[in-house]
């Protein structure tokens, strides 16, 4: 059982998740738009905004820092765009170039403030100080939570970002629309009269002040991998815009959580200190992330294997019949297993025999495989497939000849066929076309 | 409670040792000239000589596997591999001081950095291969969670580890100045072998960043070539580790290469150059954060970079902003004369007046400031001659507007007849395409549309019948 105690735990906590909530939000239109690498570049750059906003007003008032932070959000930005454009550098480049230079400009004001004796401390600015948020004279039951005294208790790091919280839930359900339009399709929002690059802006602005506001509580890291983690990982989970945010809303809150109580309670089992919670919460993060690449149910790695095997499978099913046929057209009765191995080479051809096998599509008799009239049926719907597709790439398509075999190889295996065109009854290399009923007695020729 | 708070704690407190603490130490004073000259010239004593070599070394051989590095159009790898080197750092320390071994020492952090650094590109490589996420997702989550992980181990060493983990800090941010005269040397050491590795693979390297499916079907071993520019790029990076520090590291590979990028189109001299840049911003950081406090070396170094590159993005000579801006201005300027010559030669008549000017000055939207100079480029050309109602057309001029004239009736029925364009649809771009037109161009457009019957008529007058 975790130790849960109110005055330690609930504002850090708090604190952690709410940055999670905010930053896994609108990291989503970040992923989306490819551009997950400027929530890094501003969360480094905002530094030196940080700093020259501290050193001009001489004051730690939160909204001159945020101005401060806005700013170097929209510069990082406009010089990202300068560089881009004027030196036609490609985007990753532009983007190192100019937050690591506003990233030492930031370094070297930090020291030009330390020289008026007061330490901004850069350490903090990557992993935050959440353990400090303890509240002394917490009460020590849950109900005694619900009263207005907790508003007053809880410290400025949490209400700040809990306004961040609900400001940025506001800002994307009121213009999840053009956000969405902006993101797939600019132009059509030129064409919808919005301005997608005003857009891209204001959304710049809610990732530096997320930055900021999230600083406090868990430091620019933790803000890197919440923008990006939660969103990617609803995206392997979903195909849909709306499913995607409402998942990375619950996977950035389920991240805040349990890497809180990471960073708490397993150190504390070992006996151990407790370790950095805005770490722990990104390893959480990544954990999750690397759960959904291997599990996710249609994007997943297992299922993609899955899948793929199947396929394979069927594709040489379709092969060895395939094969079949044509022995049988060219006088053979069958193959022998041997012959089989050679038309599957490469293939797990006794796994495929024993497959069709059990359909009922071939029969073995004295060391020799042939097809039953199952297996011929669907053997010629197969070739008829195959040889229509070659007439057509020929016909249609203008490829030559020799060119075609394998394109129609890999065809014939999905489920279209070309219509067959009048009074050809050959493909391209001569050979004949089967009927759609060949043989037979007009039964359906579709094999699966 | 203040705002920021935990962020500008007072000095006193906090024990924290400024990478620009210095090795001249303390005084907020300028240095003297002599002070200056001496550091410059290296004879400032053996400690700040070896620092000062270590990192030009260390400049020039970023410079150079960052070339590649932004070839590959890999610029933003290095930053995810550099903060992935953390957390090998903080297991390096673990292990080592669990095996009772002195874990603060160098090489045993440095083949920490090195693995977990490598482990984080195959990770990146990994998700761009097997999902469907981008590279810049990839970058990302790759960069944080190690990063965080780093984090978490640090913190770790620093609540249970007897000695904390001071020392450990200092390769986020980096210390030049704290580092030992050993220290350097490994440093210039591991920054020469790439330096060396990198140059007798250049032609290797260079197909592979110019063209990996060609190198594959010319029987080159490109994975093998890859990973080797990959591990050299990771090889500096750790080397860089504990001059700047892994975030400014990034800088160091990324901006001497892009940088000299501007000023050359060829293989070896992009080397040389992004060579030279970054020793030259490891040399005067160095130097700066010798001879002031609070200046430290990576910032410095960094900066040094960053104004290079300024400096190449607006005055080089072919890619530079404004070589391109007065390339283009020119080419508007021409193409406004010109025009003024099409304009004169379909109303027939040499003779331009103000009003004439001022209606195609109207028409084709210039600016304001724009006339008085396109008027005085076809005086300089020739083309046309002051005269009393306002310009005299030459014969050179004329026929200029002839052609001009004639080539946009060519390609606007080109585009019409044979890229389907809507006849309504295909002036605007003629209007910048028929002054670009080549002879060769013009004699293939007239053969091609006299195939399908259409004859553009020659321009009239006999010297603009060619």
């Amino acid at each position: 059982m975790i130790e849960f105690d109110i005055g330690v735990d609930l504002f850090p906590l708090l604190a952690g998740t709410l940055a999670a909530i905010t930053c896994g939000l609108l990291g989503n239109f970040l992923v989306l738009r490819r551009l997950s690498l400027m929530g890094d570049a501003i969360s480094h750059s905002v530094l030196p905004g940080l700093v020259i906003a501290f050193l001009i007003a001489s004051t730690r008032n939160p909204l001159v820092m945020f101005a401060g932070a806005a700013i170097a959000g929209v510069v990082t930005v406009v010089l990202v765009e300068l560089v881009k454009r004027l030196g036609r550098v490609e985007p990753g480049a532009a983007m190192g170039v100019v937050f690591s230079v506003l990233f030492a400009f930031g370094v070297l004001l930090i020291e030009k403030a330390a020289a008026r004796s007061v330490d901004l401390d850069a350490d903090c600015v990557l992993h935050g100080q959440l353990e400090t948020l303890f509240w002394i004279g917490a009460p020590e039951r849950w109900v005694d939570l619900f009263s207005w005294s907790t508003l007053d208790a809880a410290p400025r790091q949490v209400v700040v970002l809990a306004i961040m919280c609900f400001l940025s839930v506001v800002f994307i359900a009121a213009l999840f629309k053009e956000l969405r339009i902006a993101a797939f399709d600019p132009a059509m929002a030129t064409a919808q009269g919005f301005n997608p690059t005003l857009m891209h802006y204001v959304l710049m602005i809610f990732v530096a002040s997320a930055t900021v506001a999230s600083f406090e509580a868990v430091g620019s890291i933790l803000v890197i991998a919440m923008l990006v983690c939660p969103a990617a990982t609803a995206r392997l989970l979903t195909d849909r815009l709306r499913s995607q945010i409402v998942f990375s809303v619950i996977i950035a809150a389920a991240t805040g959580i349990l890497g809180y109580f990471a960073a708490t309670a397993i150190p504390g089992l070992f006996d151990r200190g407790s370790v950095n919670a805005a770490g722990s919460m990104a390893m959480v993060a990544g954990f999750i992330l690397s759960v959904a690449i291997v599990l996710a149910p249609r994007h997943g790695v297992v299922v993609r294997v899955w899948r793929r095997r199947r396929l394979g499978r069927s594709v040489a099913v379709d092969d060895l019949i395939a094969a079949l046929y044509r022995a049988e057209e060219r006088g053979m009765s069958g193959l022998s297993r041997a012959g089989i191995r050679n038309a599957l080479v490469g293939r797990a051809a006794d796994n495929a025999l024993a497959r069709v096998r059990r359909r009922g599509l071939v029969d073995e008799r004295e060391h020799e495989i042939v097809l039953t009239p199952d297996g011929r049926r669907a053997a010629a719907a197969l070739v008829r497939r195959h040889r229509l597709w070659e007439r057509y790439l020929v016909d249609q398509a203008g490829l030559p000849v020799d060119h075609v075999h394998e394109t129609a190889e890999e065809l014939e295996h999905v489920d279209v066929t070309p219509a067959p065109a009048q009074g050809q009854g050959l493909d391209p290399h001569g050979r004949l076309i089967p009927d759609e009923d060949a043989d037979l007695d007009g039964a359906s020729a579709g094999h699966r | 409670m203040e705002f920021l708070s935990f962020f500008i704690p007072t000095i006193a407190a906090n024990g924290h040792s400024h990478g620009g603490g210095s090795l001249t130490d303390v005084s907020d004073e300028w240095p003297t000239w002599s002070e200056i000259f001496e550091t410059m010239a290296l004879r400032a004593g053996h400690n700040t000589n070896t620092v000062i070599l270590g990192t030009v070394m260390l400049g020039i051989a970023a410079g150079v596997v960052g070339v590649f590095a932004l070839l590959r159009k890999r610029s933003l790898m290095t930053d995810a591999l550099s903060h992935a080197t953390l957390p090998g750092i903080a297991l390096a320390f673990l292990v080592a001081a669990a095996l009772g071994a002195e874990g603060r020492s160098l090489p045993v952090l440095l083949v920490g950095a090195t693995l977990s650094g490598a482990l984080g590109v195959v990770c990146i490589q990994a998700i761009i291969r097997f999902t469907r996420l981008r590279e810049d997702a990839a970058i990302g989550i790759v960069l944080s969670v190690f990063f965080g992980a780093g984090i978490v181990g640090l913190s770790y060493i620093q609540a249970n580890a007897a000695s904390g983990a001071a020392g450990l800090n200092k390769f986020i941010y980096g210390q030049t100045a704290a580092m030992g005269r050993g220290d350097a040397i490994l440093m210039a050491c591991i920054a020469a072998l790439a330096v060396v590795a990198a140059l007798v693979l250049l032609k290797e390297f260079a197909i592979v960043c110019f063209n990996d499916a060609f190198a594959k079907v010319d029987g080159w071993p490109v994975s093998l070539i890859d990973l080797a520019m990959m591990s050299l790029v990771v090889v500096v990076t750790v080397a860089g580790l504990q001059a700047v520090g892994l975030i400014l590291v990034v800088a160091m590979l990324i901006i001497p290469s892009v940088a000299a990028r501007f000023w050359t189109d060829r293989l070896w001299l992009l080397v040389v150059l992004a060579a030279l840049i970054g020793g030259a911003s490891g040399y005067f950081g160095s130097v700066v954060s010798a001879l002031l406090p609070r200046k430290p070396a990576g910032a410095v170094i960094v900066l040094t970079a960053g104004a290079i590159f300024a400096i190449s993005l607006v005055f080089a000579p072919q890619r530079g902003a404004l070589a391109s801006l007065v390339r283009r201005v020119r080419l508007r300027i021409r193409f406004a004369g010109e025009h003024l010559l099409e304009f004169a030669y379909e109303r027939g008549g040499a003779e331009l007046s103000e009003a004439d000017i001022t209606s195609v000055a109207r028409l084709r939207a210039w600016p304001f400031w724009m006339r008085p100079i396109v008027v005085r480029s076809i005086l300089r050309r020739g083309q046309a001659v002051r005269s009393a109602n306002a310009l005299l057309l030459t014969d050179e001029g004329l026929e200029r507007g002839a052609r001009i004239s004639r080539n946009h009736k060519l390609w606007e029925q080109y585009l019409t007849s044979y890229a389907d364009i809507a006849p309504s649809h295909v002036d605007w771009s003629v209007d910048q395409v028929e002054h670009v037109l080549s002879d060769e161009l013009i004699a293939e457009l007239e053969a091609q549309l006299a195939a399908r019957g259409i004859v553009v008529p020659a321009p009239t007058g006999e010297r603009a019948a060619r």
